[in-house]
């Protein structure tokens, strides 16, 4: 014994210690707020730089800071209460209504399809077919069916984001392996209670995944309908400062629409990481 | 077939016959694979019973077929005097992954059993029971962790509680602890004994290691491929309780001789 720890204490270790980094790029060391801050003040000076020399029409591309006042102008306008804010209004609705609609809708038709042999043989089939299609050349039959209101938006809006919804929940159910079904089925388990208890805790994350790409889809699909369907959203205003070659206003309000959509997507992100609380997320671009 | 159907009746213990499997087979229409012929055994009250096989040659759908999970294709499956024809409440099963639900902590995962039977309210009644499962097998104290923060011997440990909050009359055991490290799974078959001496189970246990089948068992049933059958019975008469030190005994080391005779005739046939 007492030799054996001899030789161990003879070891190089105990002389030196061996504590040594690994190599990281300075950049990755730079805390993320400021790694974002680099880019964003990188792009706005490309921007600058293009838009002062010239290389573009300032019709086609504004100034940074064209854009910016009127970013302010914009925001003056919905915080008084001023015309556009009656139109965010109606875009919001559409997107809430369509949103709903489409997890209503894709969420059934997806346990539907991923649950029953029939649902996926007989119906997967057709919606596959209808997923392959380019949804918005519905939008003319939307509003033929539903007319120029709110309807039309919201039904083309909950069209584009139910089928990743449905993708997403059939794929789920299909999740759960071999020894998990066979657990419950020893356990006696009712199809009912399989589905409850197993099969929809073990598709969440996919049902997520399916409702952020669902979130980006239904902003398009109502911004879409209400270019082509006339209305009185935001879509109608960016059609309408386009028109009369505002594109600083169209920036503008384009930006204010991409900061709903991003309120709808970190929404279902923070439910999912609430109710998927055990669910591990895969480790980011370079490594733990 | 018959002599082996006779051997294993000479090679039962005495005592209250639990289980009975008689001439039972099992095709695979898929590929006309026969999974299993004529398969005969008899699991007595507290026995401790082995099979052991190349891979391929059964065990599998054997253990699927005792725990109701899918129909033999021949002959008699009887639990407690009556036969077995679907998934039943007398019967516990473990697997080689611990199957363990990650949405739900520890304890909610041992009284799922129950849950599922008899709904939430006797699922919270049954938590007093489950906490004494947990002291049993050394995981007190690990009631609301998740699945993701235990090991992996402490996760096939709570499925044994999961497993025993039945109180099933028979544990049917598919290569439980074949994934831990050799460690590990040695303690955990120690364990294994000591909860099934405890609770006077039946237990039996499909395995790839003869020392594991030895050690724990009082039969062992040595199964052989294509066609899936029992090609020899080996009762194991080890002094009970086992303990890790008896496999450098002389006894041992013959019954573990004797089954690898037993397995070798068969890979170089
Ligand atoms: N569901 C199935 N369909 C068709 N053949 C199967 C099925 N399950 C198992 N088999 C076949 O039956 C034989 C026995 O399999 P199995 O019971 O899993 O063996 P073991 O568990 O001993 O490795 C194998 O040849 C395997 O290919
Ligand atoms: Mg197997």
């Amino acid at each position: 014994m007492s030799n054996l720890e001899s030789i161990a204490d003879r070891s190089p270790a105990a002389e030196d210690d061996t504590v040594w980094t690994e190599e990281t790029s300075w950049l990755d060391r730079v805390p993320r707020a400021i790694q974002m801050l680099f880019v964003f003040v990188v792009f706005v000076l490309l921007w600058d730089l293009v838009t002062r020399f010239g290389l573009v029409s300032r019709i086609i591309l504004p100034t940074p800071l064209e854009t910016f006042y009127d970013l302010i102008f914009v925001g003056k306008n919905l915080a008084s209460g001023g015309y556009m804010l009656p139109a965010l209004w109606i875009t919001l609705k559409e997107v809430f209504y369509g949103f709903l609609l489409a997890m209503a809708i894709g969420f059934s038709l997806g346990v539907i399809v991923g649950e029953t042999a029939f649902g996926e043989r007989a119906i997967m089939p057709y919606l596959v077919a209808i997923d392959t299609m380019p949804k918005v050349a519905f939008a003319p039959l939307f509003v033929a069916w539903l007319g120029f209101g709110i309807e039309s938006k919201v039904a083309l809006a909950a069209f584009i984001a139910t089928f990743p919804i449905i993708v997403g929940t059939a794929a789920g159910l299909h999740a759960a392996d071999s020894n998990s079904r066979n657990l419950f089925k020893t356990m006696g388990a009712s199809r009912w209670q399989t589905l409850l208890k197993m099969k929809l805790p073990m598709a969440l994350p996919q049902v997520f995944t399916g409702l952020k790409i669902g979130s980006v889809g239904v902003m398009a699909g109502a911004i879409t309908g209400e270019f082509l369907g006339g209305g009185k959203g935001f879509g109608e205003l960016i059609r309408t400062a386009a028109s009369q070659l505002n594109t600083p206003r169209v920036f503008s309000l384009i930006l204010y629409l991409s900061v709903i959509g991003l309120g709808l997507f970190a929404f279902v992100s923070w439910v999912q990481r609430r109710f998927v609380f055990w669910h591990k997320e895969r480790v980011s671009a370079g490594g733990e | 077939m018959q002599a082996a159907a006779a051997l294993t009746d000479l090679a039962t213990p005495v005592g209250e016959p639990v289980y009975q499997l008689r001439n039972v087979g099992k095709t695979y229409a898929r590929n006309a694979i026969v999974a299993l012929e004529g398969v005969s055994l008899t699991l007595t009250k507290g026995s401790f019973s082995a099979v052991i096989g190349s891979s391929g040659c059964g065990k599998s759908t054997l253990l699927k077929i005792m725990s109701g999970l899918i129909p033999p294709s021949t002959g008699r499956v009887v639990l407690q005097n009556r036969p077995v024809t679907g998934p039943r409440r007398d019967i516990g099963m473990m697997f080689q992954q611990a199957v363990l639900f990650p949405w739900r902590t520890t304890l909610e995962n041992i009284v799922l059993p129950i849950e599922i039977r008899d709904g939430k309210g006797a699922a919270k009644a049954a938590e007093t029971q489950a906490r004494e499962l947990l002291e049993l097998v050394g995981l007190k104290g690990f009631e609301n962790t998740y699945p993701s923060e235990l090991s992996g011997g402490m996760a096939q440990r709570a499925s044994i509680c999961r497993m025993l909050i039945t109180e099933p009359a028979v544990l049917l055991l598919d290569e439980p602890f074949s994934a831990l490290d050799e460690l590990t799974r040695d303690f955990m078959n120690m364990e294994l004994q000591r909860i099934c001496t405890s609770r006077n189970a039946t237990a039996f246990l499909v395995t790839h290691s003869i020392q594991e089948a030895v050690i724990l068992s009082d039969v062992v049933y040595v199964m052989k491929p294509r066609p899936g059958r029992v090609a020899e019975v080996v009762p194991i008469d080890l002094p009970r309780p086992r303990t890790l030190d008896m496999m450098t005994t002389p006894k041992f080391g013959e019954l573990v001789e004797h089954i690898r005779g037993a397995l070798d005739k068969e890979a170089f046939k």
